[in-house]
């Protein structure tokens, strides 16, 4: 439950530093290969022990908060992505994103800025479903059961997808 | 999501966190589901080339290595394809979504630092002339333990 600082990364990573250098390689995923972590030293020019013990430190340290397999929700069978804002009462956080999470359908849970008078949604949470129907059925249920019939929110399903990548902290070009 | 045998979903769903950090991590796992390690890595590769795997490898922490925005834009219905095409050719630019709303165009932005950020922020909407709604990340209150998927059939 960290409070992010907004215009300062927690890290700041050297240039020259061999995190740097193996983090724009990592951001890319693991070679599907015997020794994955030999080829990344070998793209790197770190060995191979040095790399998992990077690893295991920015997992230690918490950089990383998951390593493994990124599933595709989409072509995994989850068709149907809803992003749902709320506007909550400042007075009422933390408690709901709290309850939020109790549903296992709950993927993301964020606190965003009100950007008024356009925007006045503070709270986002993301619901995957096998369809619209069952997304709607998952979100009344928490509605319902959490009585928050009268806080405003707004459901925005997605449409086209346009781009889905993982993130590049690090540019290629640095 | 026909066609996948047991094996398949137990890659899915079993490796989603933790992954082995170890020399040979693709045995390490065949030995776990009973299986060898060449088996691992074909299913594995097809799973990635059918679309159901983006990667393996790390999620990192939001704000952690470096700066995430949301983004959102308004744009007109004859627009929305083109729009989408310029912002999706940015390289910090890594989901880009239309949604139903006003707002319906919806993007993360992920760099290094900040003024990047402010940088690409600001041609964006010069090329574009819409004002970017931006949503930075203000507290994250998701732990990500990966995602259990249920198999409907």
């Amino acid at each position: 439950m960290a409070i992010v600082n907004l215009n300062i990364a927690r890290r700041q990573l050297a240039p020259d530093s061999d995190e740097l250098r193996l983090i724009k390689i990592l951001q890319n995923g693991l070679p599907l290969v015997s020794r994955p972590y030999a080829a990344i030293a070998e793209q790197t020019g770190l060995t191979e022990a040095r790399v998992m013990e990077l690893i295991n430190g920015l997992i230690h340290d918490q950089t990383i908060k998951r390593f493994g397999v990124v599933i595709r929700h989409h072509e995994a069978g989850y068709r149907a992505n809803a992003m749902i804002v709320w506007d909550v009462p400042d007075e009422q956080l933390p408690t709901i994103p709290q309850q939020m999470l109790q549903f296992p359908f709950i993927t993301l849970c964020y606190r965003r800025p009100r950007q008024l008078p356009e925007w006045p949604y503070n709270l986002f949470c993301m619901i995957h479903g096998h369809d619209r129907e069952s997304v709607q059925k998952n979100l009344h249920v928490m509605i319902t059961s959490c009585g928050w019939r009268d806080i405003p929110h707004a459901i925005l399903f997605s449409k086209r997808r346009f781009k889905q990548r993982g993130a590049r902290y690090i540019s290629h070009a640095v | 999501m026909l066609g996948l045998s047991q094996l398949d979903k137990q890659l899915l769903n079993n490796f989603q966190k933790e992954f082995p950090v170890t020399s040979a991590p693709f045995a390490e796992i065949a030995a776990r589901l009973g299986t060898d390690e060449t088996t691992v890595l074909h299913r594995l590769e097809i799973l990635r080339k059918k679309g159901y795997i983006s990667r393996i490898g790390p999620v990192f922490k939001a704000n952690g290595i470096g700066i995430s925005l949301l983004a959102a834009l308004a744009v007109p219905a004859d627009r929305l394809s083109a729009v989408a095409d310029l912002i999706s050719s940015y390289e910090e630019v890594n989901h880009n979504y239309e949604r139903e709303h006003h707002f319906n165009l919806w993007f993360v932005l992920t760099a290094q630092n900040i003024d990047r950020l402010d940088r690409v922020i600001s041609e964006i909407e010069q090329r574009t002339g819409l004002p970017v709604l931006q949503l930075p990340l203000l507290e994250d209150y998701h732990i990500d333990l990966g995602f259990e998927l249920q198999w409907q059939s």
